[in-house]
């Protein structure tokens, strides 16, 4: 794992709430969020309750405003500490993000806290650059990464675009039950 | 068949087998029928096997098997397509454990190429969970997902099925297939 080195700092976010993680066929999963003012307190508290939410929910690396019930263009990610996890930028959340370049097309299966009974086998790039705003201070930042942490921000900004994994799945065949984990 | 009366009886699973010539239309007729028995599709799979249709779905139903058979004979009648259909028991969706892989095999067309590697398979006690085979020209060509007993079993596996695949004159991949969760 190597820690980006960015011209730009995470701002320091309250304390968040842990809120209900929802999951499909919840309509608000297929709602694209609108804009945010990243400034704004509302969006600076549910940055905050993201991240909190992501932090107590096992295994889970990113978060989208979509899964705690709120159509918005907001979502957190942490990859640090995965074992697939290339490049890492730590704990962030993004505002009104959107992929400026995604390369390098590989396969994977993909699980989401979302869709608790299914993996889904799909292409997604590994090598991406994205911009988006910080919530707090509203600057807006390029963040290029690579590997695990390019799939885990594709996947969240997708929430944000109100699409989940099975919307992008390769095949009739690309749908599988998912494992448990010990 | 009214509501009251489907309902008045246990509902069962049954498994409906469609084989035969394709044309466009087939899974809206049987499932057509399927949805006037208030049926509900569970898991299904189709694909053209050479060109012959195939489909094999669950349905769960108050009605019986007979009445199932009945309901999906008008499009059976003419002769291209034979449909059975089967009571089953209730799915053993147990607990998938165990890693999954991905195995892949390709070489000349010769009788016994999937006798012999999925023999390799059932003596290393790895269960096949999806399967599927393609003949072309004098090319045959296997792809197959499956859940080992433990990670460390892949190195035996591995090794016997090149030793068969030697033997055919086919290349043989044996590669695990992780779970992204996001």
């Amino acid at each position: 794992m190597t820690a980006a080195v960015t011209a730009w700092a995470m701002p320091e976010l309250p304390a968040g709430t842990v809120r209900r993680v929802v999951r499909a066929p919840d309509p608000v999963l297929s709602t694209p969020g609108i804009d945010v003012d990243p400034t704004g307190s509302v969006t600076i508290e549910l940055a905050a309750d993201l991240l909190a939410t992501q932090a107590v929910s096992p295994g889970c690396v990113g978060l989208a405003a979509q899964q705690v019930g709120v159509a918005l263009r907001v979502f957190s990610v942490d990859v640090s500490g995965h074992a697939k996890t290339r490049t890492c930028h730590g704990a962030l959340v993004l505002c009104n993000a959107e992929v400026a370049s995604a390369t390098r097309r590989e396969r994977g299966r993909e699980g989401c806290l979302s869709v608790p009974d299914f993996t889904g086998d799909l292409a997604r790039a590994r090598r991406l650059v994205i911009r988006g705003q910080l919530p707090l201070t509203g600057e807006w930042v390029e963040i290029t990464t690579d590997g695990f942490e390019a799939v885990a921000l594709q996947h969240e900004i997708d929430h944000t675009d109100g699409l989940l994994f099975l919307d992008r799945v390769s095949g009739p065949h690309g749908i599988h039950p998912r494992r448990t984990y010990l | 068949m009214s509501r009251d009366n489907v309902d008045a009886m246990r509902e069962q699973i049954i498994a409906v087998t469609v084989l035969g010539d394709d044309r466009p239309g087939i899974v809206a007729g049987v499932t057509a029928a399927l949805a006037d028995l208030h049926g509900n599709l569970e898991d299904s799979t189709m694909t053209l096997l050479r060109g012959h249709f195939a489909m094999v779905l669950l349905v769960r139903t108050g009605a019986s098997a007979a009445a199932v058979e009945a309901a999906l004979h008008p499009l059976s009648a003419n002769g291209s397509l034979v449909i059975n259909t089967r009571v089953l028991g209730e799915p053993a969706l147990g607990q998938i454990r165990g890693p999954s892989y991905a195995l892949r095999v390709h070489g000349a067309d010769r009788p016994g190429i999937v006798a012999a590697i999925t023999g390799v398979v059932a003596r290393h006690g790895a269960n096949i969970v999806d399967l599927g085979t393609r003949l072309g020209d004098g090319l045959y060509v296997l792809t197959a997902e499956l859940q080992l007993t433990s990670e460390a079993s892949a190195v035996g596996l591995d090794a016997e099925l090149r030793g068969a695949a030697e033997e055919l004159g086919v290349d043989v991949r044996l590669s695990p297939i992780d779970d992204d969760l996001l």
